[in-house]
């Protein structure tokens, strides 16, 4: 491990310096807070399907225990992150931008705050990593610098990875909680690197590790150096230059490879797989003590704190607890920011539950972050280009946004913008670039869901076009079919008639009443075995045809049949001197 | 209690559009004070004039438009626009020039197509083309700058100039310039310096024949180069405070540098010099106040780098065998023209898209 290693930097496109505001929460030691009065333990605290609650409501939970069984595919179970009693499952504040209701547990701590017995994994390296991202999962360990992602799920998808990179970069302003845990708890990182290189490990090559943390914060990268030391050959430490937006996962891939992640791949398809420290600690506390994930590091920041830091926060703890313990000073139009102040969102609920994710409150005066002002029109001076960590062109995203042209922001790949707020954090203008931005992909998603929807109309639409089609051809078919035969018949009976003009006179007369009772059967019987054919006929197309027509048809032949017979009897009656045989038909 | 709701970034840079202008304007001032010093209180005239006008204009179509009026008045975009209108224009043209400019740029070039954002073409630049192809007595009546032997008129002198044509005494600015340069100058003095050459050139005189002439000194035309020189620092003020890129005036001059290069090369003897070319005419003022307008400019930094590029090659092109001695204005409103076509192929690469390794 060198100190200087002479190791080889890339540059992503773009990037900004907003200013970084560290000092303000980093300079103190990560507390622990009084328990508060209730936590709103939400059922999906992550991407996932959400398992079934298995305990009811008015039993008292140990910390530590589980309260919901781990779901299929990714739902990850969630634990008492303190001894209390639980409540009924009700609707509240999600923390996410939206702030729609979601279904949480809500817990009255008891005070005590008493764990169960955790089942620590004794000798984890020689345990299959199969058992151990199984153990991860029934922990409940999620993804903590970004979308929350279930970390076994990640894992057991990623194959042959060559490199595992830990994000200790957190280039976000203000949020110094990653900061924090790499200065006091490096060791419990470094461990769960070493966990996670096993894990990933094939053909029982293990990965190499590379931790990176920006240079504004040199406590953190020499913990982490002094807790490596010389016995962990395959792990470094890399420390990057301060550029926002160098913790986003793509950013961070290109600076410390050079490569990019194909658009619409994971890193895993290049052979990387990335990890935040914070989630790093988790994993080697979920193996070596046992314990489940129950609280994280939030940092408490902005000037409206009075008592700002970073501290240990419970799962489920309402941010009005969190902006108690930090004495908020709260002004007229406080806004309070979950996140940092280039991607955070504001919560208008103080209820709002702290979730895996959740890595910062940012409590601002409107001094030190002036509210947005009144856009002015796009100069096109193109600075939003030019810090565009995705090399976009923010500026004619814009423009296309705002004329609701989704066909020309696909073509500009608006997709793949991460909304870091670089482009509106430079624009003279003040235009809100990731709110428009936002608000397209949203109208986009909501077109595919609607194409998706008129699509599916249109198919059974036109389904039913051809079948009706279908079946009026075979309507008319059976019409023509029906017409050829009674011209058929018709013409036969001419010639019939022609013909018994020559027959014999000897016969006229006997079979005048004979000869009408047997063309009367005889007709009788074609009658049957017409209706026969019509029975059989339809079986090859039978899930065309519906029975309703099939007895009309069969009608209409009986009702010729007879008429045919009628006329036959007619002209039986009519011309005694001739024998009205018709029988030939 | 709930608490106020916004859309991220929270944090902005407060730099705003009107930061900009001002810094754009602050950038032009030593070149201003070059200009006034050497061509006379004219230049003073022509400012004041330009600004007012392009003020009042403005407010007129942003009321026609129902607009809101006091953003954009304080956007001073309108300013910056009327004041590289009136340091292009020849200081002592009278100000009925720069009063239809002016209302020119603002009333049809500006917000005809829009308004501040829309233009497709340079305001300022269209403006000079529309009085240059106008009024092409006025519009290249450009005093010799005030060299040993001659010194501009004084602030009464041009004030008139400027307001009646006629000075105090009643001289007409042919007759100011009859008078006061009898003997001490050659007769094709009311020109620039690249006016100069290509009528001499045209006469039959070689090139070093007519760089002996007075109008010429150290690197380039006399005067002229200290009035280059210093929007060259002004420009360079301008990249240092990151109000424009290195790519437009960077791909402008050494476009321009290079076929000058290429050109004496060839051509010694009909063919002026780099020197010439970036020092004697608009070249600096080009490259850093008007070709990286953002408005027209085209937006990547490809893109720039095509754009500036044109801009120095038609420059080049027009001066040597077009029709006029300088070109800035309408090299610029060429490629003002071609910013869609450019913007649509230089898309930069985004990320993941198999661009960059």
């Amino acid at each position: 491990m060198s100190q200087h290693n002479p190791v080889k930097l890339w540059r992503f496109h773009g990037g900004v310096h907003p200013p970084e505001r560290k000092e303000l929460a980093n300079s103190t030691a990560i507390r622990s807070l009084p328990l508060p009065t209730v936590l709103y333990i939400p059922l999906r605290q992550h991407i996932g399907v959400s398992g079934n609650v298995c305990v009811k409501p008015g039993d008292r939970v140990l910390r530590g225990q589980a309260l919901t069984e781990p779901g299929v595919y990714g739902g990850l179970p969630v634990h008492a992150p303190t001894s209390g009693i639980v409540g009924e499952v009700i609707e509240h504040p999600s923390n996410h931008p939206s702030q729609l209701p979601e279904p949480v547990l809500p817990i009255s701590p008891d005070g005590q705050h008493e764990a169960m017995s955790f089942q620590a994994l004794t000798d984890a390296m020689s345990l299959s990593p199969l058992k151990l991202i199984q153990h991860l999962h029934n922990s409940g360990v999620a993804g903590l610098g970004g979308a929350g992602f279930p970390t076994a799920q990640k894992l057991s998808q990623a194959r042959n990875i060559e490199l595992l990179i830990i994000n200790g970069v957190e280039c976000e302003p203000y949020i110094v909680s990653d900061d924090r845990l790499m200065r006091e708890h490096a060791e419990g990182i470094i461990r769960g690197v070493t966990l996670l290189q096993h894990i990933l490990q094939h053909e029982q090559q293990q990965p190499e590790a590379i931790i990176a943390v920006e240079d504004n914060k040199p406590e953190a990268i020499s913990a982490l150096r002094a807790a490596l030391g010389e016995t962990h050959s395959n792990i470094r430490v890399q420390v990057i230059p301060t550029l926002y937006p160098s913790g986003g996962e793509k950013q961070l891939i290109q600076i410390l490879t050079g490569k990019q992640v194909p658009v619409r791949g994971y890193p895993a398809d290049i052979g990387i797989l990335m990890q935040n420290v914070g989630t790093a600690f988790a994993i080697a506390a979920a193996v070596d003590k046992g314990e489940p994930f129950m609280e994280r590091v939030v940092t408490l920041t902005g000037e409206a704190f009075q008592q700002p830091g970073t501290a240990w926060v419970l799962l489920g703890t309402p941010i009005q607890h969190l902006l108690e313990c930090g004495e908020l000073n709260p002004s007229e139009q406080q806004r309070i920011i979950v996140g940092g102040p280039m991607m955070g969102y504001t919560v208008a609920d103080p209820l709002t539950p702290i979730i895996k994710t959740t890595n910062c409150i940012l409590a601002p005066t409107a001094v030190e972050l002036p509210a947005a002002e009144n856009e002015s029109p796009c100069i096109r001076c193109g600075m939003c280009e030019q810090v565009c960590p995705a090399s976009l062109l923010p500026q004619q995203l814009q423009w296309l946004a705002k004329a609701k042209d989704h066909e020309g922001l696909a073509k500009h790949n608006l997709a793949d913008c991460i909304e870091c707020g670089a482009c509106a954090y430079v624009c003279p203008s003040e235009i809100p670039l990731v709110h428009y931005y936002r608000k397209a992909k949203a109208e986009m998603r909501e077109e595919r869901i609607e194409q998706q929807k008129s699509e599916i109309a249109r198919l059974r639409f036109e389904a039913r076009q051809e079948r009706l089609e279908r079946e009026k051809i075979e309507r008319q078919e059976r019409h023509k079919k029906a017409a050829e035969a009674r011209e058929k018949a018709l013409a036969a009976r001419e010639k019939q008639a022609a013909s018994d003009d020559t027959t014999p006179a000897a016969d006229k007369g006997a079979s005048d009443p004979i000869k009408a009772a047997l063309a009367r059967a005889k007709a009788k019987r074609a009658l049957q075995q017409e209706q026969q054919q019509e029975a059989q006929q339809p079986a090859p197309a039978a899930t065309d045809i519906d029975p309703q027509k099939a007895r009309v048809a069969a009608a209409i032949a009986r009702a010729k049949a007879k008429r045919e017979a009628m006329a036959a009897e007619a002209s039986n009656a009519a011309k005694t001197e001739q024998p009205g045989d018709n029988n030939e038909s | 209690m709930s608490f106020y709701i916004a859309s991220s970034p929270h944090s902005h840079q407060r730099r705003t559009t009107h930061d900009i202008m001002r810094l754009v304007l602050l950038a032009m001032v030593p070149g201003v004070i070059a200009q006034l010093y050497f061509f006379g209180w004219g230049v003073l005239f022509q400012l004041t004039l330009a600004i007012s006008v392009a003020l009042l204009a403005e407010s007129a179509a942003l009321l026609l438009r129902d607009r809101p009026i006091k953003p954009a008045l304080h956007d001073y975009s309108v300013v910056v626009t009327a004041a590289l209108l009136a340091i292009s224009i020849p200081p002592l043209a009278p100000w009925w020039v720069v009063l239809v400019g002016t209302l020119f740029a603002v009333l049809v070039v500006k917000h005809m197509f829009g308004g501040i954002g829309q233009n497709i073409f340079n305001p300022a630049m269209a403006a000079y083309v529309m009085l240059l192809i106008s009024f092409p007595v006025q519009m290249t009546a450009w005093m010799p700058p005030a060299i040993e032997g001659y010194t501009a008129p004084g602030f009464m002198d041009s004030l008139w100039l400027f307001l009646t044509t006629f000075t105090t005494e009643g001289y007409s600015l042919e007759q100011v310039r009859l008078v006061e340069l009898s003997g001490s100058f050659d007769a094709m003095v009311m020109a620039t310096p690249l006016d100069y050459i290509k009528t001499e050139l045209s006469q039959g005189y070689t090139l070093s024949e007519t760089l002996q002439s007075q109008l010429f000194s150290v690197f380039a035309g006399a005067g002229w180069q200290w009035v280059n020189f210093a929007y060259l620092a002004g420009g360079i003020f301008l990249l240092q405070q990151r109000i424009i890129t290195w790519h437009i005036p960077a791909a402008l001059l050494t476009t321009l540098g290079l076929f000058a290069i290429i050109g004496t090369l060839a051509a010694p003897d009909t063919l002026p010099g780099f020197n010439i070319h970036l020092l004697s005419g608009g070249a600096m003022l080009a490259a850093f106040f008007i070709a990286t307008d953002p408005v027209s400019a085209a937006t990547s930094n490809k893109g720039k780098v095509l754009y500036a590029a044109l801009i120095g090659a038609l420059i080049y092109i027009i001066r040597t065998w077009g029709g006029y001695p300088d070109a800035v204005a309408f090299a610029v409103l060429l490629a003002n023209l071609c910013v869609p076509v450019i913007d649509q192929y230089t898309r930069p690469s985004t990320y993941g898209h198999g661009g960059a390794a």
